[in-house]
């Protein structure tokens, strides 16, 4: 395989490594699980963690208000029924791609390079798909009856209506949540093993022992327990590309113009992957850096991170050439207008911040030296997670802004409160990220012990 | 005592009284034995007695506390009987019927014949009354001025009736009493009055048309021969009779017919929106403007005027002048039709005029021209005299006595009570209704002068700025609480009954009279009925009485023609208005010569097409109701041209929150004219004749109630007696600062989009077919066999060419559907609730562009984009073709309003219904649901209206008969452009009107099958008139 041949000659090729050469497996397990056990809290961590936390209370606040008074505190209306909370929703589902992606597609294709992001990643989408899962349940006009999109055995004997998109999404986000959670648990029953083994505190071993549900190592174990992953890795698999489907059939199936497009599925999960895997690095560079990790996280998953982010970032570009094309091609005064109202009307700023962000921007990811440039790397990040926001934004905002009845037509701006849910989310995810790191090893010691066993047995 | 009340600040132990006749008056239940026990005793309480029970106090002194307590008792207990028949909550048990009333079946309504007055003319209607408690107005099918149709007026005094704001008690100087109170109060002052012939005694009322008011008004002058009647109202047809006297020499009403007219010129007049008949003369225009198969023939209108109205809108050709023209203009067209007139000055447009008198001189016998009231008597009279010329007296245009019981000079009127409170005449001023202290001109200085009288009683439904400045302020009753009589545009008299008792303390103005009169006591009912008694009608009176009262009209009451003879046209009739506003444009010029920048702009004043002169203020259904042609709601503005507005620098800003649907920014100016200032937003308005700004009275209140107070600016503090209507000389400055203003529909133009389909006569001879374009779907494959719709298919075909935008539809959805007033903020984030909407688009230059209006309901689309999207099925197809709404199922995540291309979905972003007040409770129709937050709702075509016709029919063992249901937009459409049925009924009128080959439906392109169509507007321009400039249009030639 390539990847092997490039860690044959990792000087040759000037490629750095997946794992930094010198370790063994004591000092693996050491380096990852001393992180949760044996070392200090950082002051950074209260620090992040306060922060978050205050974002967490903000989330919280808006929401009472939100189920107080209706989502009238929000800056929807009619035409324009959906914001921020669509928006968001979207945007944290895409986030959630690059996990399941990183542990199950890249397992099944023998990506190596995956490990040591895996279980960061993983946990990154676990909660980012619970942030997203706020949103569609928030923005209900009566959120109290969200159950009803359950096919629950009703009294009334009523079920769903199984042609609406948002049963789907249902399905979907509520699947993909569980296999991901389950997933990510999986892979983290050996590290809380050792974590188990390796703790002083008795609550520590009793509460790691609780959860590592009787690990002991086994031959038998480990045969069972990589069957398992592996079939799971399969069983996700499909919901990589299937979550964010459904989710571009809420836009699709509508006639709206600017919705009604059969270019979604592809478009839509393509720009999660790239949105997802920009989130990765937005998290892994501070984290390696702060934690002393660039042996595990070296150079070469950024690199190839980065190179993931221009073929995807890619796809998306061709996605709104696309549009444009085919607005113009179809001879549709709707759908021509709606380009042309997204280009100059009065969000025609939103439009190309996008183009800048997410096209132009990740553009640089050609050159060899930006893939393996740290700074850069993470501002691009930060770039593409700004550009798929504004994305979504465009997508449902400025088309529903401006439909097919020019009497009708209206503007969306959003209020305090719709900022203060979304930046709250993006509290939540932070915080739980922060209490990830403080109790549970971010990176998967087991694999990494694997690979050490590789390289020394490669050399 | 009576003393007592004229002093504002009364002393300290009047206050002491004061106070506990407060608490007489408040204190309920239990409260009252403590209070007596308490107050028995004290020497206050025995003045109080004597005021309040004078024909007790004789044998008081030597009653004991016990009997004192038996007697309060039973009139305690009593009060508390009293309280049952009102809205107020009832703390006692209360008893179901024990024999069930007649005609009273629970759940089926009662309709009850009145009349809607307006002005003091009345429209007759039909009051839905649920279980005693009216809910809902129609028009009456049998009264002229209504023929079945209402006004948005009349749609929203239901909501006036319970008005938690309407004013509820008596008060004296502020503070809370009694109808018997006041009458021992006034009863010394009358008794001097009576003396001197009643000298100081005034009584200023709105317009009487009501011949048993007038009566009494006629037997207290008769009874005071020297006291005076005056009448005011702001808007008032002082013009029309002053200018009637100019050519008869004599007082005349004119009735034009319209069915009978194929050429109209309007000359400032909005005769399809305003004034007492606009209702029958939509009705008869838009008769003769309907083009089906087989009658291929319209009339042509002509208008000029300043600022772009309704009957503007529907003209096929228009022209817009500044005020002060128009008089030069109509001598101009005067004198080619032939009337010796030298016009002063050359107006322009002379082929326009050419061809247009071309026109009505081909249509002798059959034109009409007609005159607006903000006229000068002199258009009227020249009015009158080119009706003649044209052979149309008799014919279009027929003359009457007047339907006012005294047309006096309304201003004048005003004027001489003035003048005479300032020397010090008048003692006693008695208001019966209207709110002087605001509707009167500003230089009248009324407030200033009122505050003289030593009496001033004031009757109202609402405590407003004119109560304020009275010692006695008398609830009035609302038109459906009392029994009163009112003649409608031609004479015919409606009695009015009332529907509920009075849900207040309220007084009507025949009691007051009486009261006044000594009859004190005289109920209305009996005022009414004793002077119908009175009249020579032919046969047994309670069979003619009940006949009235079950018809709303009094059969034989509309006036004959008169003969009247007109005087020899006369330059001089024009003289006065023309050199009136000569001599002030010029006095303006020289004034801004010396001090302001010459940008001297003509000024006029309108009533505003949803609150008229300001009485509607304190109703949230007209508040929020968007106006026809700028579409605001809770505001008014200062109405100035594109062209202008570019000169002054006046632009405007979409809000980025609610845009185009909600929020509009714009320049708040300064308007000086003669000598006051007034700021106000500065609105630009397609269509405006440049340099002149028009101002819509009625808004600034300040005293009119929760709703009403605090929106708009108050045009009547610039509103001089000089120039009520209109002026020149105005100044306009932009003072940098911005306002926000919410408007419902900004965007003007339909983007090319084929919405409003439009053509003109001539194009439909040659292309009778035009609205039908290429892409329909009918030939669409799908894989699901598409639906039988064996039954009812309910389906409904709006007019286009005949809608005028007037929205009576829209208030009458609203007073329907209990629908939810939001306020301006909201609608200013684009959340406004009207089911029904319509909307405005304009076509050419925004000089003079043409403008559409299109109704838009839900659409009942067979193919329904929103039930495809909703998630737990809360929007569902019935087997009738209703796209219904389970308000219960819906959990709100407004998919469906995304998903539906004609966005007429509503959605409650909080809880806007109010379920909180009591006295709104009542209003509701028990028929339809109250909407709590988070609910999406839409047009239903009024299904619990189709229910109803159904279950009779099916009752009757027979298929529902066409026009049985009606729809409440359709009931209350003046044109008849909203036609509703079953379209399976191929005998159906709707099933024939989409048929029709102007038939088209909204965006069928996207594959809906909307069960809403529309039929294609017409236009017929004159072929002679081919300048764009001045009609905006193309023509074929």
């Amino acid at each position: 395989m390539e990847s092997e041949q490039l860690n044959k000659s990792p000087e040759i090729e000037g490629v750095p490594p997946v794992i930094e050469p010198g370790h063994t497996f004591a000092s693996v397990t050491d380096k990852i699980s001393a992180i949760v056990l044996a070392q200090r809290t950082p002051r950074f961590w209260y620090i992040g963690f306060g922060l978050s936390f205050i974002l967490v209370l903000v989330l919280l606040f808006g929401i009472a208000y939100l189920l107080t008074l209706g989502v009238g505190v929000w800056g929807i209306n009619v035409p324009v029924a959906w914001g921020f909370a669509i928006v968001n929703f979207v945007w944290w589902i895409g986030i959630g791609h690059a996990g399941t992606l990183i542990s199950a597609i890249l397992l099944l294709l023998r990506q190596k390079w995956r490990q040591s992001i895996n279980r960061f990643a993983e946990a990154m989408t676990l909660f980012a798909v619970a942030c997203a899962g706020l949103f569609p349940l928030l923005h209900l006009g009566r959120p109290w009856y969200a159950y009803w999109l359950f096919p629950y055995p009703s009294t009334m004997g009523i079920q769903p209506q199984f042609r609406s998109p948002l049963v789907w999404d249902v399905f979907a986000v509520s699947t993909y949540f569980t296999i991901s959670f389950l997933f990510w648990y999986m892979g983290l029953i050996p590290d809380l093993a050792t974590m188990r083994d390796q703790a002083r505190r008795r609550f520590a071993r009793f509460a790691y022992g609780i959860l590592a549900m009787g690990w002991r190592g086994s031959a038998i174990h480990w045969h069972r327990y990589e069957m398992a992953y592996l079939l799971m890795a399969g069983l996700a698999t499909p919901l990589v590309v299937s979550v964010h489907t459904v989710v571009s059939f809420d836009f699709a199936v509508g006639l709206l113009p600017g919705w009604h497009s059969t270019i979604f599925p592809p478009y839509f999960v393509a720009g999660a992957i790239y949105s997802g895997f920009a989130m990765v690095l937005t998290l892994a560079i501070p984290l390696r850096k702060l934690y002393g990790l660039e042996d595990f996280i070296t150079l070469r998953h950024l690199k190839n991170m980065g190179e993931v982010m221009l073929a995807t970032g890619l796809i998306v570009a061709y996605g709104y050439l696309m549009e444009t094309f085919m607005a113009w091609y179809s001879g549709n005064i709707y759908e021509q207008y709606m380009l042309w109202n997204r280009m100059f009307g009065p969000y025609w700023y939103m439009y190309w911040a996008l183009i800048l962000f997410n096209i132009l921007v990740s553009q640089v990811l050609w050159f060899r030296a930006v893939r393996t440039n740290v700074v850069a790397l993470f501002v691009i990040a930060i770039c593409v997670n700004i550009g798929m926001w504004l994305e979504r934004y465009v997508i449902v905002v400025v088309s529903l802004s401006r439909d097919f009845l020019p009497s009708s037509w209206g503007m969306y701006s959003a209020t305090v409160w719709d900022y203060a849910i979304f930046t709250g989310s993006i509290g939540l995810f932070v915080c739980l990220l922060f209490l990830f790191i403080r109790v549970l090893p971010m990176i998967s010691i087991f694999e990494m012990r694997e690979l050490v066993h590789e390289e020394a047995e490669e050399t | 005592m009576t003393t007592d009340t004229r002093n504002p600040k009364p002393s300290a132990s009047r206050l002491d009284l004061g106070s506990i006749r407060e608490r007489l008056a408040c204190s309920r239940g239990q409260d009252y034995w403590r209070c007596l026990d308490e107050l028995a005793d004290s020497e206050e309480f025995h003045k109080l007695l004597k005021q309040e029970f004078p024909q007790q106090t004789a044998g008081w002194n030597g009653v004991s506390r016990r009997d004192f307590l038996r007697l309060m008792g039973a009139s305690l207990a009593l009060a508390g009987l009293n309280a049952c028949g009102k809205a107020a909550p009832v703390d006692k048990k209360i008893v179901p019927y024990v024999n069930q009333p007649e005609e009273i079946v629970p759940g089926k309504p009662l309709f009850f014949a009145t009349a809607f007055p307006m002005s003091g003319a009345g429209t007759g209607v039909l009051v839905e009354s649920h279980e005693g408690r009216p809910t809902k107005i129609e028009g009456n099918p049998n009264h002229p001025a209504s023929l079945g149709a209402t006004d948005a007026f009349a749609q929203a005094s239901i909501l006036t009736l319970y008005d938690p704001d309407r004013s509820q008690v008596l008060r004296n100087a502020g503070r809370i009493s009694t109808w018997n109170a006041f009458l021992t109060a006034i009863n010394d002052d009358l008794e001097a009055e009576r003396v001197i012939g009643g000298g100081g005694l005034r009584i200023l009322t709105e317009t009487v048309t009501s011949p048993t008011l007038a009566n009494q008004l006629r037997q207290l002058l008769a009874r005071f021969p020297n006291a005076k009647w005056h009448q005011y109202e702001p808007v008032n047809s002082d013009n029309v009779y002053a200018g009637a006297r100019l050519a008869f020499a004599a007082d005349v009403n004119t009735i034009y017919r319209f069915d009978n007219a194929e050429a109209i010129l309007s000359l400032d007049a909005d005769f399809l929106f305003s004034g007492p008949a606009n209702l029958r003369y939509a009705r008869d225009f838009a008769d003769k403007r309907r083009v089906r198969q087989g009658k291929i023939g319209m009339n042509r209108l002509y208008a000029i005027e300043t600022m772009p109205s309704v009957t503007g809108s529907m003209a096929d050709h228009r022209v817009a002048l500044r005020p002060t023209e128009i008089p030069n203009f109509a001598a101009a067209i005067a004198s080619k039709l032939g009337l010796s007139l030298q016009s002063t000055a050359d107006p322009g447009h002379a082929q326009w005029i050419d061809a247009l008198v071309s026109d009505l001189q081909k249509h002798r016998g059959a034109s009409v021209v007609v005159a607006g009231e903000q006229q000068p008597p002199g258009v009227h009279a020249l009015a009158h005299a080119m009706n003649q010329a044209l052979d149309n007296v008799g014919k279009t245009v027929i003359y009457t006595d007047p339907i006012q019981a005294s047309p006096v000079a309304q201003l004048a009127s005003l004027r001489e009570l003035v003048n005479d409170i300032e020397n010090g005449l008048v003692r006693i001023l008695l208001m019966l209704g209207g709110n002087p202290v605001y509707t009167a001109p500003v230089d009248l200085g009324f407030a200033e002068r009122l505050a003289r009288v030593p009496l001033r009683i004031h009757s109202g439904l609402y405590e407003d700025e004119t109560s304020a400045y009275c010692h006695w302020h008398i609830p009035a009753t609302h038109y459906l609480e009392s029994w009163s009589d009112i003649r409608a545009y031609d004479g015919t008299v409606t009695i009015q009954q009332p529907l509920i008792a009075p849900l207040y303390s309220g007084k009507s103005a025949h009691e007051v009279l009486a009261a006044v009169a000594g009859k004190a006591g005289e109920a209305s009912y009996d005022t009414v009925r004793n002077y119908w008694r009175g009249q020579k009608i032919a046969g047994d009176f309670e069979i003619a009485w009940r006949r009235a009262l079950h018809d709303g009209v009094v059969a034989g009451t509309a006036f004959q023609p008169k003969l009247v003879k007109l005087k020899a046209p006369s330059s001089d009739w024009l003289a006065a208005s023309i050199s009136a506003s000569e001599t002030q444009k010029q006095k303006a010029e020289t004034r801004n010569a010396k001090s302001e920048p010459p940008n001297s702009l003509e000024i006029s004043f309108r009533p505003d097409p949803t609150l008229f002169d300001g009485r509607f203020a304190n109703n949230g259904w007209l508040q929020e109701l968007p106006k026809p042609l700028t579409k605001l709601t809770w505001d008014n503005a200062a109405l100035i041209s594109p062209k202008t507005a570019e000169r002054l620098g006046l632009s405007y800003q979409i809000g980025a929150r609610g845009g185009e649907h909600g929020r509009i920014f714009v320049d708040v100016v300064e308007i000086r004219y003669e000598g006051r200032s007034l700021r106000a937003p500065a609105w630009i308005l397609p269509g405006h004749a440049d340099d002149c700004v028009t101002l819509h009275l009625g808004y600034g209140r300040t005293r009119a109630g929760k709703v009403g107070n605090g929106s708009g600016f108050n045009a009547y503090a610039i509103r001089t007696a000089s120039a009520p209507n209109n002026g020149a000389g105005a100044a306009i400055r932009k003072i940098g600062a911005q306002y926000t203003l919410a408007c419902t529909q900004f965007h003007h133009s339909m983007e090319g989009r084929d919405l409003v389909r439009a053509a003109t006569l001539e194009d439909y001879r040659k292309n009778p077919g035009f609205a039908q374009h290429e892409h329909t779907h009918e030939s669409e494959r799908s894989l699901y066999p598409g639906f039988k719709y064996e039954g009812y298919a309910w389906g409904m075909a709006i007019d286009v060419n005949a809608c005028t935008g007037c929205n009576a539809c829209v208030v009458a959805c609203q007073a329907e559907n209990n629908i939810a007033v939001v306020g301006k903020t909201e609608v200013t984030r684009g959340r406004e609730m009207h089911w029904l909407r319509i909307d405005r688009y304009y076509k050419g230059s925004p000089e003079n562009p043409q403008t559409y209006h299109q109704p838009v309901p839900c659409m009942h689309c067979e193919n329904a984009p929103c039930e495809l999207v909703c998630p737990v099925g809360a929007t569902n197809h019935s087997a009738e073709g209703l796209n219904d709404m389970v308000y219960n199922r819906c959990v709100g995540t407004r998919y469906c309003s995304n998903n539906c291309p004609y966005k007429v979905r509503r959605f409650n972003f909080f809880d806007y219904s109010d379920f909180e007040t009591p006295s709104l409770k009542p209003l509701r129709n028990p028929d339809v649901t109250v909407r709590s937050r988070g609910v999406m709702e839409k047009c239903t075509y009024c299904v619990q209206r189709i229910n109803v016709g159904k279950i009779e029919a099916e009752k009757e063992n027979r298929q529902v008969r066409d026009g049985e249901i009606q729809t409440a937009c359709q009931a209350a459409c003046p044109t008849q452009a909203i036609v509703f049925g079953d379209i399976n009924n191929r005998e159906a009128a709707v099933a024939k009107l989409k048929a029709d080959s102007l038939n088209y439906g909204l965006l069928t392109e996207l594959n809906t099958k909307p069960r809403t169509t529309y039929l294609a507007k017409l236009k017929n321009p004159n072929p002679e008139i081919t300048t764009a400039a001045t009609n905006g249009i193309r023509t074929t030639k």
